[in-house]
Parts: C-alpha cells; structure tokens; sequence
C-alpha cells in the first residue's frame, strides 16, 4: 500500500541517508514530492512510501526510533471552510487534484490525500482562508 | 406580449411565475420560446465576484466643536478616505490601501487589510477607529479627532459602485515563463492554467444582452440589500462584435449600482486580496428579468455553450485575445489553447450566484422585491477611448 507522509528532522540526521536505508532495509519505494532544509538543517521532506504492510509499520518504526517525525500529510493543509464562499481560485493552482471544483453543486472538494504540499493555494485563495505548515 | 406593470400586478396577486435563468433553460428546452414566454413572468440572474471598481459614502455626523474633513485626511482603520467633499462626507474605495502598507515596493506586498475590509467590516457591524486631520476655519474650528464609529452611529452609507456586473468579462492565461499575480488571480508560467469570472448563464447582464429591461432606475439585488441601477457603469461599451443570440464576445455593458450599506448581509459581501496585486472587494448582485415577449425568453434561456468568451494573454502588453472559447468548454475543467489541453478555475462564486437567483426569485414571488422599470435606457452606442500620454497641453 502507498502512504504520503512529512518527514520532519532535526540536524542531528539530517547528513544521514535516511532514505537510502528505508530503500535497501525495508524494500519500500520511496517517491520524494519535495524536501526543504533550512539554514539551521532542520529538514521536511514529502515522501510517498509505497511498500508491505509489515514493512511500511517496520519503516515507521525507524524513523521514530532515528527522532524523525512522521506528520500525515492530511494535517498539513488547514482550511477555514467555514468562510469558504466557493469562488474557485484555489483550484486552479492546485495541480495535484487535491481541490477540485464542478458539477453539481460547484461547492470546494477537498480531498487530502492528494496534497503535495505545494503551498500555491494559500497564496491564491483572495480570502486568506488556507494556510499549509511545511518545514516550519 | 406583456407589460412590466401587468406582471408587478400578477406579483400582487401571488399569480406570477418566477424562475431562475437555469430554470428558465429547461423550461424552454422542453416547452419552446413561445410558451416559456408565456408561462414565465420573471427571471432572476445572479453572480458573486470581485468588482474593484465599488466603494462608499459616509456621512459621519458633527462632533462638538466641528470639523471641516473637506481638504483634511481621514482615515478608517488606517484606511485613507477621499475627504473633497462638504465637511462630514467622505468616500471610501474598495481597492484603498493604508500608506504603510508594504504595497509592493516591498515585494511582495501586504494587502493584509483595506477599504474592501473598512466596508465588510462596516457591514458586519464592527467598530471602526476614525482618525482625521483638518485645517480648522472660523466655522469649523477642531483639528483633529479620534474615535470609534459604527453603521449604527453614523448618517447614511451609500454604496456607489461606478462599474459593476461586467457583461462578459474575458478570461485570463499567462504565456511568460513566470507567475503572474493578477486580479484574475494566479496565472501560471507557459500557459499553465486559464482563470474566467462569470456565472454565465446565471450571469445578470448576459441575459438580456441589448438591455431591454435593466436601465436607469431598475432595481437589483446588491449585496443582500435593494439597490438599483443609477446610471451606466463606466467604459460602458457597445462596440463590442455580438454572436447571433446577441452575446457580445468579450467586455462591454457594465452597470453603476447604488444601495443602503446598512441593509447589506455580510453573506453577499466579501472583502478579498489577490497577493501581489492588491485589495478588492466580492460583491453579490441579482436583477429580476421580466419576460416580456418571446425575444426577452429566448435571451433569458441563454446557456454556457452561446456565451462566447475570449481567452486573453497576461504576459503581452494590453492583454491580447489569443483563443476563442464559450462558457461550456470552460466549466468543463479544460480547454484547448494552441492545441494544448489547459486546465480552467473559476473566481466567482457560481454557488454564491446560485444562491442570490435562488433568494431573488422567492423575493419577487413574494412581492418583497417589485419590479422596478427603468426611468431611461442605457447608452446603444458608447465605445472606450484609451488614455493618450501628452507633453503638452493642446
């Protein structure tokens, strides 16, 4: 089964090639959607991890045990729907499908699983209503 | 053939028919023009998107001792106000900005708060901080003030939009190799998306395309409150070509709309900000059409595929038409520009526009919200002349 997930961690692994060992030690398919290290080499990184069960439940226990963080990527987007008057702006960036926008009723879909974490709707929505946390 | 006055009696009597535009289509799908015209009295239109070109006047009250705001400064929330007028009247624009704002010499921006929010947040009832300046005379002789003040203490507050409800407004793509932050919002590099802003065949002036019906005088819904047309909007234009329902293909009535502030929902009205390009202010607008014969029916049963629209390229200078299309084809999710398959996003709400037709058409029903005949027509012909750059005076 596939997985998206943000890695979150610290300088102390950050020069340790984490995935080569999630690769070779676990078997899993790993599809890197974006990675960001920040002066102080605190890194994120969006990660597919496609793999066994068994070894996907391994992988994350690694990781945990290395200090690396695992946030579901569905936490990543926040979205004040509430105020949310359905105009569409937000869908016209969002490449990944993620917010999507049609008939019937024309109201804003949202489907996490699909986010990449691209950032591009939170500049585009003219209400300021969504907000990402990646890398931060 | 029916008369604007004959259908208002029908709406007194609780007999008249009131359907929405989409409504309106299936009706004729089914029973043709000449009995849609007469089965079907009224058609409410709607729409729900960002028209910069709106604002509002202010009359704030006296203070003890006066003060002369004409020729002064005055600023609402740290908004500035146009203040040349008679003492207490003031005008507040959508788009206004405060002169600490970032703008963009600070790329990118702020943009956080301006007069599109003075106007919500007047609407919704809030506080707002006045802070002027003024010069003092013998009959107005204070300075300075400093206070709060609300749509429950001040005079009136009179919504006048100088152009709103474009009829037909073109849609947007990006050919540079970078994005643009546009008012059509963001266009991405090498034509990566196509923005439009309409709600097509709910759209108000796209349903009775030669204006007929909507005139000076008409009364429309704006912003949940009854407005009405005051005049034409401004770069009214009639020169545009027209297909053969009588849709012209890109830009050309717009209306001027007037309406009391204090009776606006906070529903129908929302302050907005395209990053990097600037504060604006999303209005909903609503007219009643009457369906006076079967020419006014066949325009009221205008759907997305005769609605032509032009794509224009951002990325040139003065914004080229580069692909021909019809509302269809862009509610479909993608559209083909030079044999490129793109993808299409709207910024108006086509819900909100829902919304407005749905809440227009039980008003009418109910008599809540009579037709109002327009006093005069609009121009038939006005074109738009450019802004010529001159050294000297002539």
């Amino acid at each position: 089964m596939k997985e998206k997930y943000i890695l979150e961690y610290s300088s102390a692994v950050a020069n340790d090639p984490v995935i080569y060992t999630l690769v070779r030690r676990f078997d899993i398919k790993v599809n890197i959607l974006r990675a960001e290290i920040s002066p102080g080499e605190e890194g994120s990184m969006l990660v597919e991890l496609d793999g066994e069960d068994g070894s996907l439940a391994d992988c994350r226990d690694y990781l945990a045990s290395i200090k690396v963080r695992l946030a579901p990527l569905s936490s990543s987007l926040t979205l004040r729907d509430d105020a949310c008057v359905h105009c569409g702006s937000c869908t016209g960036v969002c490449f990944s499908g993620c917010l999507t926008m049609g008939p019937p009723d024309w109201k804003l879909a949202v489907d996490r699983e699909k986010c990449i974490a691209c950032g591009l709707c939170a500049t585009a929505c003219p209400f300021g209503l969504i907000s990402l946390k990646f890398g931060e | 053939m029916k008369t604007i006055a004959e259908i208002n009696e029908k709406i007194k009597k609780g007999a008249a028919v009131v359907v929405t535009a989409e409504e309106m289509i299936d009706i004729v799908n089914e029973k043709g023009t000449k009995a849609a015209a007469e089965t079907v009295d009224v058609v409410t239109t709607g729409t729900f998107g960002p028209m910069c070109s709106s604002g509002m006047f202010l009359n704030l009250g006296h203070s003890k001792p006066r003060i002369k705001l004409g020729g002064g400064t005055c600023l609402l929330n740290g908004v500035p106000c146009y203040t040349g007028l008679a003492a207490v009247d003031v005008y507040v624009g959508a788009t206004a900005i405060p002169d600490d704002d970032p703008r963009n010499k600070v790329y990118p921006g702020g943009f956080s708060y301006g007069g599109g929010h003075v106007i919500e947040d007047f609407v919704a009832g809030k506080d707002l901080r006045l802070s002027a300046r003024a010069y003092g005379t013998d009959c107005y002789p204070r300075k300075s003030i400093e206070t709060w003040i609300s749509k429950k203490s001040v005079n009136e507050i009179t919504m006048v939009n100088p152009r709103n409800a474009y009829q037909n407004y073109a849609a947007a793509t990006n050919s540079t190799e970078r994005v643009l932050h546009t008012y059509m919002g963001s266009l991405l590099p090498r034509k990566g998306n196509v923005n439009y802003s309409t709600s097509g065949e709910l759209s108000p002036l796209l349903n009775d395309p030669h204006l007929r019906t909507i005139g000076v005088g008409t009364r429309v819904f704006l912003a949940g409150a009854q407005g009405f047309v005051s005049w034409r909007g401004t770069q009214f234009n009639t020169t545009k070509p027209r297909n053969e329902l009588g849709v012209p293909e890109s830009n050309a009535a717009t209306l001027m709309l007037t309406g009391d502030v204090k009776e606006m929902s906070a529903d129908y009205l929302r302050a907005a900000y395209f990053e990097k390009y600037g504060v604006t202010l999303y209005l909903g607008i609503g007219i009643p059409i009457p369906v006076l014969d079967e020419d006014m029916a066949r325009s009221v049963s205008v759907r997305n595929r005769d609605i032509p629209v032009l794509v224009c390229d951002y990325g040139v200078e003065g914004h080229p038409a580069i692909a021909r299309t019809n509302y269809e084809v862009l509610r479909s999710g993608k559209v083909t520009i030079e044999g490129k398959s793109v993808r299409t996003a709207s910024l108006s709400s086509l819900a909100k526009a829902r919304e407005i037709a749905q809440l227009l058409k039980e008003k009418v029903a109910s008599g809540a919200f009579p037709l109002a005949p327009p006093v005069q027509g609009l121009p038939e012909h006005s074109s738009v002349a450019g802004l010529a750059i001159r050294e000297k005076a002539k």
